[in-house]
């Protein structure tokens, strides 16, 4: 990786302040992007990464600091002046529009013009220019929702480089794209960076900042805590440095995991021979007290289709369920419900959370739609188990009537776990509870599911970082296309063997062992 | 750079029929709707026998100039993503304000402007409402509708005479080829302007475009730096400047204004442009939908005077065909959803 030390430096941000009602959301922050170079924004979910990228772009006024850029100080009052400026941003969830076509989505408001008004032809071209320049071939008539959200990337890079920006911001671009889109991306971003742009790239993913950067800032609780050429910085100090603390907790959490499980009453729940024509080929699971079971495979393996089948999310056509050794019929979520079986789902903010409400609204809910709308959840009762569950996750910011939609990801997650753990459950399935969050809060939610089975809770642990998934769970029920391919114990396997696992072109359903 | 050429996209995989899709989906309803009007029009002559005659065709030009600049409006607005509940009460309004005026003698030079700015300022007030004060477009211009049905009866409670020459010729000229052959008056032709000029600025325009993008994410229309506030100003006060064209047109057709016309004329509109294939949601749907609309709409109504039934069949069968075409379209925005 080439990285040009001495490279001009195209956007100087100097003592950056910003401060939100009752918070310095930054701190005298220092940014420097130098052309030809991918520079990676560190920090944990409220360190400030996200309010940074918003000054340099203009979303936000600063209230402190300077922004210099190429050598004149600039004031930015809105996107379209950090735009004038040849600074362009693509954001995680792609902000272009779905209903136009490929080529209008290039060019929306620098379409070629003629005396008549706007010449669709040459602006297509034109948009079909920039995305070669990118290497991306398309049909820029088709519409934006034919395609998928890595063309999506590509389409609002291409966007990003019609203004002939000098500075791209990427903010969590490869959130949702998997890793032969990742690849793609990588090589334009790589691309652009030869030809002199400069790249602010920010991301949860270690794997990729230690791929594509140059040069990383780390920052924590809205301050700077330095600026290091990426070779300077191992992962591990990388992470404390995000964190600011050290990773004795994570080796806390796999001492938890190496637990013994006592197999010998009933389980809590015991699936056998679970199902779906089309969806799922049938399945056994047991999960005992106090065990998490880890669900691996990649996306679309069949983790999803499993679980939501033995919430009753989805209704199984074969197979049955025995909770705690009684035949149980769960065909709704109800029915999972009231066997004290709760189901945070993958897509927390569809399915989760509502976040016009409270934190503590999210939470009570739970409680409330188990006890039925009638029985009322006295105040006092509400404030405490409130106030306990904020405590115990460490939730940010530590404020009950903060409306969730306001809260950073893993803070959102947070709450939900809050939520199904207020209803006491006795197995909990958590699907991809740490995707899309940062480093500190993945801990947080590793530490609590490590203390909550300790204390005896089931769980079953869904999650695409099979690090994660090994270190927390207790066994490992491998999927692939949609089947269950075998089960592994964790405590004696590394993150090599379980990629050769599911890999294994030869299934092998009934034989863990070979991977060990 | 390096060449990227992943096969992300097999382009040459398309078919045409799929590539048609990938580029023209949201025509899809406008041709239904086109479909529908030709099976009516077809099912309307094979029972009647003289239903497809130039008088009847020219009749329904006529007949729905006011509703056909009315729906361009309620396009632009939908478009955005919202709503005019007000057009009716504003054709109402500037229909009896200006036949007050044209009735003290102010000449129709004057009146006119006067009449397209007054829908132009309620226009405007309903996006400075939603826009500034984040209300909701139903109530900001369900507020609007009621200011503008009260206005009207101020002027007067009762009808009032259109005499002016120059009012009245829009209605009465029909060019016309020969006697028995299509015709056409000048409030067909403003309806047709209106709806040819709509849809020019709606393909060709950066303000046309700035709409589509608003209506399919707003969020995403402000960040990529397009004038998001003052385009959304705009489409309301392109809605009401139509209601005030409507108003003058439908004085004329009437030749007298009423405080209590235009009832319900709000929601014919938009069961018009919806029936014409404008996603409610915003950022799908062309102005010529809204055309055939009306004229699905209208068509309608001439059957069913045909038939000789009750103008209430009309009501319900347009709000069947919205029903169905609501379902139709939702149809397909949860199968693009699922991508």
């Amino acid at each position: 990786m080439s990285t040009a030390k001495e490279a001009r430096a195209i956007v100087e941000m100097r003592g950056i302040t910003i401060e939100f009602p009752g918070v310095k959301a930054l701190d005298g922050v220092d940014l420097t992007l130098r052309g030809g170079e991918v520079h990676t924004l560190m920090g944990e979910n409220g360190a400030g990464k996200s309010t940074l990228i918003k000054a340099l772009t203009g979303v936000y006024a600063i209230d402190g600091g300077s922004i210099i850029v190429e050598g004149t100080p600039r004031e930015f009052r809105g996107t379209a002046d950090a735009q004038l400026a040849g600074i362009s941003t693509v954001y995680q969830e792609v902000n272009l529009c779905t209903n136009l076509s490929v080529g209008e989505n290039v060019m929306l408001g620098h379409e070629v013009r003629g005396p008549l008004g706007i010449n669709w032809a040459a602006t297509h071209r034109e948009a079909a220019r920039h995305l070669e320049n990118l290497g991306v071939r398309l049909d820029t008539r088709s519409m934006l929702s034919a395609h998928s959200i890595a063309v999506q990337q590509l389409v609002a890079i291409s966007r990003a480089m019609v203004t002939d920006s000098r500075v791209l911001v990427l903010d969590e671009p490869t959130s949702s794209l998997d890793r032969g889109e990742v690849d793609q991306l990588f090589g334009v971003i790589r691309g652009l960076r030869d030809r002199g742009v400069a790249i602010l790239f920010v991301t949860h993913f270690l794997d990729q900042v230690y791929e594509i950067s140059d040069r990383l800032t780390v920052l924590r609780n809205g301050t700077l805590v330095g600026e290091y050429p990426v070779e300077d910085l191992p992962r591990g100090q990388l992470i404390s440095k995000m964190i600011g603390r050290e990773l004795d907790e994570l080796d806390a959490i796999s001492q938890s995991a190496a637990r013994a499980i006592d197999r010998t009453s009933d389980p809590v729940i015991r699936a056998t021979g679970v199902g779906r024509r089309g969806v799922l080929h049938p399945a056994d699971v047991e999960v005992y007290d106090g065990e998490v079971v880890g669900l691996a495979g990649l996306l679309g393996s069949g983790r999803t289709e499993l679980v939501r089948l033995l919430y009753g999310a989805d209704r199984a056509d074969a197979g049955r369920v025995e909770v705690r050794g009684r035949t149980a019929r769960i065909t709704n979520p109800r029915h999972a419900i009231d066997r004290r079986i709760a189901f945070s789902s993958e897509d927390r903010r569809a399915e989760g959370l509502v976040g016009d409400l409270t934190v503590a609204e999210n939470i009570v809910l739970g409680i409330q739609a188990k006890r039925g709308a009638l029985r009322k959840v006295r105040k006092s009762e509400q404030d405490t188990i409130v106030e306990e569950y904020i405590q115990a996750l460490g939730v940010r910011p530590a404020n009950p009537n903060a409306l969730v939609r306001n809260l950073s990801g893993g803070n959102q997650q947070k709450v939900l776990l809050a939520r199904w753990l207020a209803t006491a459950p006795q197995l909990i399935i958590l699907d991809e509870p740490t995707r899309g969050i940062d480093v500190g809060a993945k801990a947080d939610i590793q530490r609590k599911v490590a203390e909550l089975s300790e204390q005896g809770l089931a769980v079953v642990f869904i999650s695409s970082e099979l690090e994660e998934v090994i270190r927390i769970a207790q066994r490992i029920v491998v999927m692939r296309d949609r089947r269950k391919i075998g089960e592994l114990t964790s405590h004696d396997i590394g993150v090599d063997d379980l990629v050769a696992f599911i890999a294994d072109e030869q299934p092998q359903p009934d034989s863990p062992e070979s991977a060990a | 750079m390096t060449s990227v050429q992943a096969p992300l996209e097999k382009a040459d995989a398309f078919g045409p029929l799929k590539r048609f899709v990938s580029r023209r989906a949201s025509w899809i309803p406008v041709f239904a709707a086109l479909a529908l009007l030709i099976l009516i029009f077809i099912a309307g002559q094979a029972y009647f026998g003289n239903f497809l005659t130039p008088r009847v065709i020219s009749a329904l030009l006529l007949d729905n100039a006011y509703l056909f600049i009315l729906a361009v409006g309620m396009t632009f607005v939908i478009l955005t993503g919202g709503i005019d509940l007000s057009v009716g009460a504003v054709m109402a309004f500037t229909g009896m304000f200006g036949a007050s005026l044209l009735r003290d003698g102010v000449p129709s030079g004057i009146v006119v402007p006067v009449m397209l700015l007054l829908g132009a300022a309620f226009g405007l007030a309903i996006g400075v409402l939603v826009q500034y004060f984040d209300v909701q477009p139903f109530i900001a211009s369900l507020a609007a509708m009621f200011a503008a049905r009260g206005l009207a009866f101020m002027v007067s409670l009762d009808s009032i005479k259109v005499e002016t020459p120059e009012i009245l010729w829009l209605q009465s000229t029909r060019i016309q080829g020969a006697p028995g052959s299509f015709y056409i008056t000048p409030t067909g032709i403003i309806a047709l302007l209106v709806v040819l000029v709509a849809a020019l600025v709606l393909a060709y325009t950066r303000f046309g475009r700035t709409i589509y993008a608003i209506g399919g994410n707003e969020q995403s229309a402000r960040l990529m730096g397009l004038p998001v506030v003052r385009s959304k100003l705009l489409a309301y006060v392109v809605s009401g400047v139509c209601a005030g064209l409507a108003g003058v047109v439908f004085t004329a057709y009437t030749g007298a204004s009423y405080p209590l016309n235009g009832m319900g004329t709000e929601l014919d509109t938009i069961a018009a442009v919806v029936i014409g294939g404008t996603l409610l949601l915003g950022g799908s749907g062309f102005v010529v939908g809204s055309m055939i609309g009306v004229f699905v709409y209208g068509t309608i109504k001439t059957a069913i005077s045909f038939m000789g039934a009750d103008q209430s069949w009309t009501r319900i069968s347009v709000g069947l065909l919205l029903l169905l075409f609501v379902v139709v379209q939702r149809i397909i925005v949860a199968r693009s959803d699922r991508r």
